[in-house]
């Protein structure tokens, strides 16, 4: 080891002849939460060129969905986005649903919109908590944080997983709403409102958090729609597109909800508009709660693909046979291709689907939001100074498990 | 609307439009891939098309066709709101020569969208800027969502990466090593 007390003046300091200076930050470095790898050229502390290399995380979710039937796809997704899991689930079962031509039921609809807004909010708070504290704002992210864990009890009380739930089937959902749901989303959700306004009020007029997100990351919106942005990274650079208002699927036609939309498309911008996702997440729930039935079928009445009661399985042949066929052979998927979509917690989740009849699936592509938004981090933060990789990186919301899938 | 889009696409290109169909009421051509860039730039600039965003780049894999691969691009137009899928067949049974234009210069999303097909598939994208492999490391031999690509297969232990100009060792000489970890599958037979 050297000695401590080595006397630096003796010490001929060497600048090297090229100004600029590689560094590297990542994969495992706790302001890249997620493993991604920015390889930096700095001039002083400006970045002059960014390199940024995904793929730490890589499961081969793609390939693996190659050798099991549709049904075992659910665990897959739900690890994709794993703050959010309930919206890739609801995305795979729409696309095996659209392939199927299966319109689900009215019940399974506005509970799979309930369990997806809340999903979203949860996604959100991560993301914004998550950006505060990397600011130095701690007590905000563990507030945020105290407000998820009021979403992932509904989800256990739901479905009986915190966080991988694999809840979704196609054709319905695992289970009918429980009893006191509605009840529960309802306090969950005004306490969550509660959490935010108090947030606001710590952050919103810190000149510290403002002068650090103001102004950094900018993105135009030709850039960003040309980087096949979507959700709120893409609402954030005033580009109003969201699929549940371009593309209503489920019931998001029928409820009333304000897209928000950023003017600069900074990471103040893409801030504030989660925070605000966050409030129209609220007004979706409420009123889907509202029309939520009480009772009613969760699945639809389709023996191809829905499981029967436990009851049939045990007591009659048929239950049996069917029972036996969806397990052991997989749901059979007509042949052909689908491109379905819905909006996740960052943007337009993408399933491409390719089956050749049997009931395995032959091709699942993962559209993942998150990679396309985490290959305009290079063009984001060249030309800023190196304290703003936080910052913008923190503000995309890039989340491993779906990045690189 | 879109099956107009389809009529656009045929009118300008002809033949090149090899076939279309509506699975799903999603609208799909197939193209010649010799078209393909052509074909996106049209998408792009036509005012009746106007698709700005390039959405999903991906590939499938039929070993028993040829041509063995499709590749796949949707298109999205965010004023009109109407889809477009494109595909192009390329490439030989043994998966070589799989070739087509790259898309890096239309749209900033095709970048990262082409280097993955080009790791999980292998497909050359002629023209890309910066063809590596994104979500394998560089050493990884073969391509693994090729069909023929066994999924359980193991891959070769990687040695030291020799880096220029960083000034750093090993953290272990050659015969240190860790005594656990992966290199010991290998020689577990030696060690009893």
């Amino acid at each position: 080891m050297e000695p401590l007390d080595r006397d630096l003046d003796d010490a001929e300091l060497e600048l090297p002849a090229d100004p600029t200076m590689t560094l590297n930050v990542g994969p495992a470095h706790p302001a890249m939460h997620g493993t991604v790898r920015c390889m930096m050229e700095l001039s002083g502390e400006n970045i002059v060129k960014a390199d940024v290399q995904v793929g730490y995380l890589h499961r081969g979710f793609e390939k693996m969905c190659e050798r099991g039937t549709w049904n075992q796809v659910f665990p897959y997704v739900d690890r994709c986005n794993y703050v959010s899991p309930m919206l890739n689930n609801v995305g795979f079962a729409m696309a095996v649903e659209k392939m199927l031509g299966i319109e689900t039921t009215e019940r399974c609809q506005w509970y799979r919109m309930a369990l997806g807004e809340l999903a979203r909010i949860s996604d959100h708070l991560t993301c914004t908590g998550a950006m505060a504290m990397e600011l130095g704002a701690f007590t905000p992210f563990l507030w945020m944080i105290k407000g998820r864990e009021m979403v992932w009890d509904i989800m256990e009380e739901e479905s009986g997983a915190r966080l991988t739930h694999s809840f979704g089937r196609v054709g319905g959902m695992a289970k009918p709403p429980t009893e006191g749901f509605a009840e529960q989303a309802r306090a969950a959700v005004t306490q969550i409102l509660t959490i935010i306004d108090e947030v606001e009020n710590l952050l919103l007029t810190n000149r510290i958090f403002i002068d650090r997100l103001q102004g950094v990351g900018f993105i135009s919106a030709e850039d960003a729609v040309s980087l096949g942005w979507t959700g709120p990274c893409l609402r954030a650079s005033g580009v109003p597109y969201d699929v549940r208002k371009a593309h209503p699927y489920l019931k998001y036609g029928d409820v009333d909800f304000d897209v928000p939309v950023g003017e600069h498309g900074d990471c103040w911008d893409r801030f504030m508009v989660r925070l605000d996702e966050i409030r129209q997440s609220a007004r979706i729930i409420d009123q889907s709660l509202d029309q939520l039935p009480d009772d009613g079928p969760i699945n639809v009445e389709d023996p191809r693909v829905v499981l029967p009661e436990k009851e049939d399985v045990y007591n009659s042949i048929e239950g049996t046979i069917q029972h036996f066929k969806i397990v052991m052979e997989g749901i059979k998927v007509p042949a052909g291709e689908v491109y379905a979509y819905t909006e996740a917690g960052n943007g337009e989740l993408g399933f491409y689907l390719v089956s050749d009849g049997s009931g395995t699936p032959y091709r699942v592509r993962i559209r993942p939001p998150c990679f396309l938004v985490t290959s305009g981090l290079e063009r984001i933060i060249t030309g800023q100074m190196i304290a703003d990789v936080v910052p913008c990186f923190g503000s995309l919301n890039m989340i491993g498990g779906e990045c690189d899938r | 609307m879109s099956q107009l889009l389809v009529d656009v696409v045929r009118e300008r290109f002809g033949s090149a439009v090899l076939e279309s169909h509506a699975q799903h009421g999603d609208e799909t051509i197939v193209v010649h891939p010799a078209n393909w860039k052509e074909v996106a730039r049209f998408l792009r600039d036509e005012p009746r098309a106007q698709m700005n965003m390039l959405v999903d780049l991906t590939a499938v894999d039929y070993p028993e066709r040829e041509p063995r691969f499709e590749v796949v691009a949707h298109y999205l137009s965010l004023q009109k709101g109407h889809r477009l899928r494109v595909k192009a067949r390329i490439g030989d049974a043994d998966g070589d020569d799989a070739e087509i234009d790259s898309l890096a210069d239309l749209w900033g999303s095709a970048n990262w969208m082409e280097r993955e097909a080009w790791d999980m598939f292998g497909i050359n994208f002629l023209g890309h800027p910066d063809l590596r492999r994104i979500l394998m490391y560089p050493e990884f031999e073969g391509h693994p969502l090729r069909r023929d690509y066994p999924a359980d297969k193991i891959q070769p232990l990687v040695p030291y990466r020799e880096v220029d100009n960083i000034e750093k060792l090993p953290p272990f000489g050659a015969e240190e090593g860790m005594s656990f970890g992966r290199q010991t599958h290998i020689q577990s037979g030696e060690e009893d």
